[in-house]
């Protein structure tokens, strides 16, 4: 029992929410406590909120909002500078036949494409809530998480440095599996620390769960809580290497884990979901399951991502079918 | 990081109108009474039905007189004695697939009526009442030629003339879940849908045509109480079938008795949807809401008290706040209403006049925040909280959006709350401690309990209730027995069952 007392990194949202005597113990004790899921009823409401019929105004809202809400990703191991740079300029100009589409807010890169995206991106790169797109990265050994905690906190530093806003880390899925979950809140707030900049201020941490892996709705919500009071700003569901991907049953228990920590504390986290949304259809069930689960006001950048790469085209082609009353086809709208 | 305090959002909640279509519905102006195939005047005179959305009319529908359910009663016989009682039940049930088809295949069509004639959202019509009522048709088709098997001995022999007298909560599934095992089972039917809802019954007699179904096989009489009693009180039916008020299954219960007519009656309820401290909060939630909230609370089998244990009253009351606050009440045709309309002004007046009572009482009040139309019966969802087991609005069946919330300290005392009513019809159980749900369901009297789902209906399952919550059992192979009675001789009339 030496493991279960031993005690834990004392991160801040923790000390203050399971108090002082931070613990493997304690925590294990705490996310034991939460309420369990029961996955036919989860299932069944996730069910109904994506039965929402959303139309005329209301969709063109929704669409142009999925667009600002997208974290425009390739994470291949053919990536190169020339893809990176094509990528940065489809999140600039999403749609150059209609210079009113909105840009999306991030671009998603491995760790070392990080300079690239930056470099091409100029004086675009910033805060989504300016207008301006941030550069994520993901790191920890991405996407199996893998590697000696030396490894992933280098990556993350490596990321930090060449000028990523945000860092997507991976949980380690087999300790949190095998019951080590301190080890898996370690490694947390380590890379957490490793987002901090040279000035103080720290690079936004999303944490990947990878929910197609845990498998239970059970896991997921008590990896969520972990992963937020270890200090992420994000849960995020998945790397998009791993089947099942985002779910929207998934996504809604998340959801509803952001809106019970700020039930408790005041305090905003955001969700993101990755993979395997690919039609704007799919995005409005998340934007009506955000906005009926946690509020509207998550609708924004900083509290909500799709992870994706084929969504934005599908949105694009939905918003000049709105816009003209006609379907076009792939053709006109760009590969990047 | 930057400062994330959100800013307020642009109104998408407000969804933008996204109504069903009714271009579809060719209704005609007046309906008149099916019986013997056709559709025929009354004698009766006549009365309207209109939408309980918008208080504006629909069609006028035939009254039937005594002797208009004298001549479907009639019908029913000749139909019984020359040609159904007769038929294979390989044949029987050819009839019943093919009414199951149609019914799918014309089902926006119906989804739509229901939701205009009743005032239930598109989105419940059309997902569940509609749905179910196809399945209704081919769980039953399955079993008509089967009856050997349905455990009342060989040859079981059908009652005769089926007088069936159905609800407005669900008009054209309780049709189904009548007429389905009655015609399965080889009896005929005299049907009269309620006086606000008989629209969608007017529809099926369409179907029936259709499907060819032999003139008089289904009779479907409209009007209100005294067609009903006429029914009821008529000396060649064999078998009443009814589902609505216990004051009323009560009357039918004395009418009847010292004849040799057989009853179902399915009536009222006040059923406990108890939570426990260990249940997954978010699930019971929408559990609670399902419970009471689906179909504007005009459920017999509503979860209409909730039980929920005391050490988690507060954050349970809390949630199921937040969450009543994104129904949307309105429009039933439009595909995001949640709440739809009242289905009569009497009905609304009736749940004005407990809530009132509730708060006299002493109970506390909270309503969700919504805009009532101007037009058509609404009432907001509706919460009683500090509700005592010996108040009104925890004894009496209110049949509308409206919660009373108990609370329990130990499982003996959530059952004992539970059972503490004259009803019986059902309950719900929410735990995530599966040995925990099955001691406490063998302790409840009630016909169905529900553990972590509520409302939820299938034509295998039998449905009914203990106490004044009525007796037999619809659905199901239990279901048939209510149409079924054992064969009393070892030579069965030829062809009589199979």
């Amino acid at each position: 029992m030496t493991m279960q007392t031993t005690s834990l990194a004392p991160a801040e949202r923790a000390v203050r929410v399971l108090g002082g005597d931070l613990t493997e113990r304690s925590l294990r004790q705490y996310l034991e406590g939460l309420s369990g899921v029961d996955a036919v009823g989860l299932e069944q409401r996730a069910a109904g909120l994506a039965t929402r019929s959303i139309k005329t105004s209301s969709k063109a809202w929704a669409l142009d909002r999925i667009i600002e809400l997208i974290d425009l990703t390739t994470l291949e191991g053919a990536d190169t500078p020339g893809k990176v740079r094509s990528l940065v300029a489809k999140a600039l100009t999403p749609d150059a036949s209609d210079p009113s589409t909105p840009r999306v807010a991030a671009v998603c890169v491995y760790g070392d494409m990080v300079p690239y995206a930056v470099e091409a991106l100029g004086s675009a790169h910033g805060d989504p809530d300016d207008g301006l797109v941030s550069v994520a990265a993901v790191a920890t050994a991405f996407p199996s998480g893998r590697a000696s905690l030396a490894v992933k906190l280098a990556d993350t530093r490596d990321a930090v440095a060449a000028g990523a806003d945000e860092i997507d880390m991976v949980i380690d899925r087999g300790a949190f599996l095998s019951g080590r979950h301190g080890k898996v809140f370690e490694e947390i707030v380590a890379v957490k620390e490793a987002c901090r900049r040279d000035d103080g201020s720290y690079a936004s941490l999303k944490v990947i769960l990878e929910t197609g892996e845990l498998n239970t709705y059970d896991n997921v919500r008590r990896a969520s809580w972990l992963s937020i009071l270890a200090g992420g700003d994000f849960i995020k569901t998945s790397t998009g290497k791993v089947s099942p991907a985002a779910t929207l049953p998934v996504t809604l228990l998340m959801l509803e884990v952001v809106r019970d920590w700020h039930r408790l504390t005041g305090e905003y986290v955001g969700v993101k979901p990755a993979g395997g949304i690919r039609a704007s259809k799919d995005a409005v069930r998340y934007l009506v399951t955000v906005a009926e689960t946690v509020g509207e006001q998550w609708l924004q950048p900083h509290l909500f991502r799709f992870g994706a790469s084929s969504l934005l085209n599908d949105v694009l082609l939905q918003r000049q079918k709105l816009r003209t009353g006609r379907y076009s086809g792939p053709d006109y709208v760009t590969i990047d | 990081m930057k400062d994330i305090t959100p800013t307020s959002g642009r109104g998408f909640l407000d969804y933008a109108p996204a109504p069903e279509s009714t271009s579809i519905l060719h209704l005609r102006d007046s309906y008149g009474l099916f019986i013997d195939g056709e559709f025929r005047e009354g004698t009766g005179g006549s009365f309207a039905t209109i939408s309980p959305a918008t208080e504006k009319h629909i069609a006028e529908i035939a009254n039937a007189s005594e002797a208009d359910v004298d001549l479907a009663v009639a019908a029913a016989r000749r139909a019984y004695e020359k040609t159904w009682s007769r038929m294979s039940g390989v044949d029987r049930g050819k009839y019943l697939f093919r009414i199951a088809r149609l019914v799918q295949e014309r089902a926006r069509e119906l989804a739509v009526a229901e939701s205009l004639d009743n005032g239930k959202p598109i989105k419940e019509s059309r997902d569940t009442d509609i749905p179910l009522v196809a399945a209704w048709f081919f769980y039953y088709a399955g079993w008509a030629d089967k009856l050997d098997y349905a455990g009342l001995g060989a040859n079981p022999r059908p009652h005769g003339v089926a007088a069936q007298i159905i609800p407005w909560n669900f008009p054209l599934l309780m049709l189904a879940w009548k007429i389905a095992p009655a015609l399965a089972t080889g009896n005929t039917v005299v049907l009269k849908p309620a006086e606000t809802t008989p629209l969608t019954a007017l529809l099926f007699a369409e179907i029936l045509q259709q499907a060819d179904l032999p003139p008089g096989v289904v009779n479907i009489v409209t009007g209100a109480g005294e067609t009903g009693q006429a029914l009821v009180r008529h000396p060649d039916v064999d078998k009443v079938a009814f589902t609505g008020s216990t004051a009323v299954g009560r009357e039918i219960a004395k009418t009847i008795a010292g004849t040799r007519k057989k009853a179902t009656l399915e009536l009222g309820g006040k059923a406990a949807n108890i939570v426990f401290d260990d249940a997954p909060i978010d699930q019971a939630v929408e559990g609670i809401v399902n419970g009471i909230f689906f179909n504007q609370g005009h459920v017999c089998c509503a979860g209409s008290r909730l039980l929920v244990q005391e050490s988690i009253h507060d954050e349970v009351v809390d949630r199921l706040k937040q969450r009543l606050t994104t129904l949307r009440l309105g429009d039933p045709l439009d595909k995001n209403t949640d709440i739809g309309a009242i289905n009569s002004a009497e009905q609304l007046e009736r749940i004005r006049r407990l809530s009132e009572i509730g708060e006299q009482e002493g109970a506390e009040r909270w309503s969700a925040p919504c805009d009532i139309p101007e037009n058509g019966f609404w009432f907001a969802p509706t919460v009683f909280t500090n509700v005592q087991t010996s108040s009104t609005i925890a004894r009496e069946e209110i049949f509308g959006p409206v919660l009373s919330v108990l609370t329990f300290r130990t499982p003996a005392e959530a059952v004992a709350k539970a059972n503490n009513t004259p009803y019986g019809l059902s309950a719900g159980i929410w735990s995530d401690k599966g040995s925990k749900i099955l001691a406490v369901a063998d302790k409840l009297r009630a016909g169905v309990i529900w553990a972590n789902t509520f409302n939820r209906f299938d034509p295998a399952s039998p449905f009914g209730g203990y106490k004044e919550s009525g007796y037999g059992r619809e659905g199901g192979r239990h279901g048939l027995g209510a149409y079924l009675q054992p064969a009393t001789t070892a030579v069965a009339p030829k062809g009589a069952s199979k």
